[in-house]
């Protein structure tokens, strides 16, 4: 299994619309079930690594012996490893539930792969935050297709001796930054929208108005941009525990992080501090799906309700890392500052979050033009990297 | 030959000097299993048994180091067969496109692992074969053959054919030649081979990756896993460790079995 | 029917079974080589070619998956872009770097384990370099970047900043020698078996002619250890030409041809992909043509 965190980076960057640029508004319109029968006995999760932990990983880290003992749904889980294979598993019809990226929840959803969800029979969706609602990733037509699971932003994480804190993604991309040749940068295509959300501040003149949705003209700006940062970066970082060993040993200053590793360091004694740059950030949210074939729907409807339960919310978002999607998981969390750590409820946080979406030709801010699709990024980043 | 006892120890010293070098790693493994922090970086920052004691609550690494060894003895029986029977046809025969076919058999080892693992991983799927414990077992062999075979054919080359005609002029059957005369003296080979067999896939990643399907977790992906999710890495020293030591009584046992000492083979 | 007339027809089975392959080697062959044939020939060989075949397709931007709508769009995108051919001169170098100091290192170890070590130290010897390949390929590339770590005024460097001061830090430099120590048991081996093949009687006869040891090294011992190195080169060029998670560890801003067919297949554009691996499969066959030429495949 290769980075499972580069993977959910993938998987994010995969084929969908945009947080930023609004969601319907419309309630959610009951579809699907009508009303929850008796568990059948089990039910088959499609879920990223960390996402459906039962104890194996560590005996304090299970949301699942609890779920089944008190259900009777027996749940037997599938790790995915990209988007792509949960797409491909959830076609099989041998699941009952997803824990759906960016990318994957576009395609699932036009393929008739996923059932609308009745969010009247999962009582916990009322406590989720509504900034996480009905947006154009988990819905369509005001239709809930899913419950937001968690969200993260990626992160600008400095070093405190280093200089003064920055509050601008300039001081990753300009030569004169103080931390040049001690920057890390994430090693993924998706990061090229990074380069987006900078030249949306320093060049308006190219009109960029969602950093997934860039025609050429854009595109090579941006690419232009990236080719020049990387005479000030010291470090391209995939797995996680590389740029956190960088961050300890302090041969890396500043760099897109993400909130999780900033705590795993800072616990191992780096002098690092982390913020969210002034002209936004990009970042990632998940949903968890129910299929259109699902044999043990009742099963999994009741696992969803539980997975945006307080406490089960709680457990993932801290052993993921993440903001919780359930406001009143932050009453539960081991660390009572997780919430604030992680921004959960604050909305004004994540009005600037650009959540990862796979760019298309289609213009995802609706423009005429054409745009670069994300296989175009994916060479564009090879170029840049080779 | 005679060498002067400054080149003579020069030599000893590189020996040692790089003996010391490929330790040393192995060392920085071992005493940062017994780190406070949970980063693999260097110097340590406190002495901890902790991840040493709660090693065994950690059902998931037991889980991907059975299911490494399971993989790696199917992988290495199906090596034993197909390379055996690859290295004896190769000496005993004399055929056309023999020499390709040697060839054939290295490629798997020659071609970097992510070509092999996107080959087979392109054509399973193409096929509509499920990407499981199966295509991972069948991504393993394709590696190993070559392993059992090389070591195998090395051996086979050494023996005499005049042992093989001695024992038919005395009577015996193919069947009896092969029981009484080749295997005693293929025996340890194919033993020798196997053992690396094994080895090589135990620590494969690459092929893996493309091969395995969702669900399938090997030691080494579970290793791969701890680099890239955060909290539970310091497991991977202990781990680490805990197969190193295993692995001593085995890798002494397959240089025994490598160089039989006594054995007059022509 | 009683056990001794069942173990009697057995017999009498075995006794035709081998008459029959005794009159007809040709089937003995077929049944040996059916096998190994299947396997390497159908599957693995089979795979490679239909590999090469969907470097050919297009690709549904939409669903991610391969097209049967034939272009030779992704040849040419990875033969004619500059960047990915210094990419791939990149990686042939490190690899060959990497081979090179392999074999530095196994010609005096080898040949002092071979040929001077006492008896009873040399099984311990070959024992002890082939050992760390136990220990986990992840595990000593992290190892090592802990030894390599450069730090800064800011933070502890690692192991070598502590101890002697200096560090390559992240680079081409670090992934070589972490290439060089991942891989080095497999040029080890075969030089050491090499060497212990050479026939001590012609050592003598070199020395009893007047030959220096380093003549006879160079003039008698070299000569016949060529196909014993080639074969582990076959090794260690192809595992460190293949590479991308070391880099990854130790590789800082680095890169090699394997991250770029990683992040293709991942995109996912499998036939993109796919025209990636034409590059080191080209490169490893033609090195296989070379190697065999100087005797690898009989001492691999």
């Amino acid at each position: 299994m290769k980075s499972t965190r580069k993977y959910v980076a993938l998987a994010f960057a995969g084929a969908l619309t945009l947080a930023a640029c609004g969601g319907s508004d419309g309630a959610s319109t009951d579809s699907g079930m009508t009303e929850l029968g008796a568990g059948e006995g089990a039910v088959n999760l499609v879920a990223w690594a960390g996402y459906v932990e039962n104890g194996t990983t560590d005996p304090a880290v299970d949301w699942v012996s609890g779920f089944e003992k008190e259900t009777g749904c027996k749940v037997n889980v599938k790790i995915g490893n990209t988007s792509d294979e949960m797409v491909e598993l959830m076609q099989s019809g041998e699941y009952d539930a997803v824990s759906a990226s960016g990318d994957a929840t576009l395609r699932l959803i036009a393929g008739g792969d996923v059932a609308p969800v009745n969010t009247d029979l999962i009582p916990n969706y009322a406590d989720v935050f509504d900034d996480l609602k009905n947006k154009l990733w988990n819905s369509k037509d005001g239709v809930a297709y899913g419950v937001p699971h968690g969200r993260g932003a990626n992160v600008l994480v400095y070093n405190t001796e280093a200089g003064a804190a920055p509050d601008s993604i300039k001081a990753m991309f300009e030569a004169d930054s103080p931390y040049a040749g001690k920057i890390s940068v994430y090693d993924a295509p998706i990061y090229i929208a990074d380069a987006a959300i900078y030249l949306m501040a320093t060049q308006p003149d190219l009109g960029i108005t969602n950093p997934y949705a860039l025609d050429q003209t854009q595109f090579d700006a941006s690419i232009k941009v990236l080719e020049a940062q990387k005479a000030i970066v010291s470090q391209y970082w995939s797995l996680y525990t590389d740029q956190q060993a960088s961050l300890e040993a302090g041969s890396v200053t500043l760099g897109t992080s993400w909130q999780v590793i900033v705590n795993l360091a800072t616990a191992n004694g780096a002098k690092i501090a982390a913020t969210k740059a002034k002209e936004g950030a990009t970042g990632w949210s998940d949903t968890w799906m129910i299929s259109s074939k699902a044999k043990n729907p009742n099963c999994a409807y009741m696992w969803l309700n539980h997975i945006i339960s307080p406490q089960a919310n709680a457990g993932v978002a801290e052993w993921f890392g993440e903001a919780p999607s359930n406001a009143k998981s932050c009453d539960l969390t081991a660390d009572k500052n997780h919430c604030s750590t992680y921004h959960a409820g604050e909305t004004d946080y994540w009005s600037d979050v650009w959540y990862w979406t796979t760019p298309t030709a289609e213009c995802l801010d609706g423009r005429d033009v054409q745009c670069v699709p994300y296989t175009e990024w994916v060479n564009a980043w090879n170029k840049v990297r080779a | 030959m005679q060498i002067s006892k400054r080149s003579q120890f020069s030599l000893r010293a590189t020996t040692y000097g790089l003996l010391f070098l490929l330790y040393m790693p192995l060392l920085l493994i071992f005493i940062l299993s017994f780190n406070t922090a949970s980063s693999l970086t260097w110097p340590p920052r406190g002495f901890s048994t902790r991840w040493w004691s709660t090693f065994l609550d950690v059902e998931s690494a037991r889980a991907a180091l059975i299911s490494s060894t399971r993989l790696a003895l199917i992988a290495m029986v199906n090596a034993i067969v197909l390379g055996s029977m690859l290295s004896f046809a190769l000496q005993r025969f004399e055929f056309f496109g023999k020499n390709s076919l040697s060839f054939l058999a290295v490629l798997p080892i020659a071609l970097p692992g992510i070509v092999t693992g996107v080959a087979l991983r392109n054509t399973f799927v193409r096929f509509g074969l499920d990407l499981g414990f199966i295509s991972v077992i069948a991504g393993h062999t394709t590696f190993c053959i070559v392993v059992v075979h090389n070591n195998v054919v090395a051996r086979l080359r050494r023996i005499s054919p005049n042992l093989r005609e001695a024992s038919a002029d005395l009577g015996a059957n193919s069947l009896q030649t092969f029981r009484l005369i080749t295997w005693p003296l293929v025996r340890s080979s194919v033993f020798a081979g196997a053992i690396l067999a094994f080895a090589l896939s135990f620590d494969e990643v690459v092929v893996t990756t493309f091969t395995a399907g969702a669900g399938i977790q090997t030691l080494p992906q579970w290793i791969l896993n701890n680099f890239s999710r955060p909290n539970v890495l310091p497991y991977v020293t202990v781990v680490a460790t805990i197969v190193m030591v295993i692995s001593l009584p085995i890798a002494w046992l397959a240089q025994r079995l490598a160089d039989p000492p006594n054995e007059k083979l022509v | 029917m009683s056990l001794s007339t069942s173990s009697q027809i057995a017999k009498h089975k075995t006794q035709s079974i081998n008459r029959f392959f005794a009159s007809h080697p040709r089937l003995g062959l077929g049944t040996l080589l059916s096998g190994p044939i299947l396997w390497l020939l159908v599957v693995y060989v089979g795979s490679l070619a239909l590999l090469v075949v969907s470097a050919f397709f297009g690709l549904d931007e939409f669903t991610g998956k391969a097209t049967t709508n034939l272009t030779i769009g992704n040849i040419e995108e990875v033969i004619s872009e500059s960047a990915y051919r210094l990419l791939v001169l990149r990686s042939i170098g490190i690899a060959g770097a990497a081979t090179v100091i392999c074999f530095m290192l196994a010609l005096p170890v080898g040949f002092y384990i071979s040929k001077l070590a006492k008896p009873w130290a040399k099984r311990g010897l070959v024992v002890a370099i082939l050992l760390p390949l136990w220990a986990g390929y992840l595990v000593k590339a992290f190892a090592l970047r802990a030894v390599f770590e450069p730090g800064s005024e800011f933070g502890d460097g690692g192991f070598l900043k502590n101890t002697i001061g200096w560090s390559p830090g992240f680079g081409y430099l670090s992934v070589i020698i972490t290439l060089a120590y991942l891989w080095f048991p497999y040029m080890f081996l075969p030089i050491y078996s090499g060497f212990e093949r050479l026939p001590e009687s012609l050592i003598d006869a070199s020395s009893d002619l007047g030959a220096g040891s380093i003549r006879t090294f160079f003039s008698v011992m070299m000569p016949m250890l060529v196909p014993s190195i080639a074969a582990g080169s076959i090794f260690t060029f192809s595992l460190s030409l293949g590479d991308y998670i070391t880099v990854k560890i130790v590789g800082g801003k680095s890169q090699m041809i394997g991250n770029i067919i990683e992040r293709t297949l991942l995109a996912p554009n499998q036939p993109l992909a796919a025209a990636f691996t034409l590059w080191p499969i080209t490169i490893m066959v033609a090195y296989l043509f070379v190697m065999a030429r100087l005797g690898a495949f009989k001492n691999l």
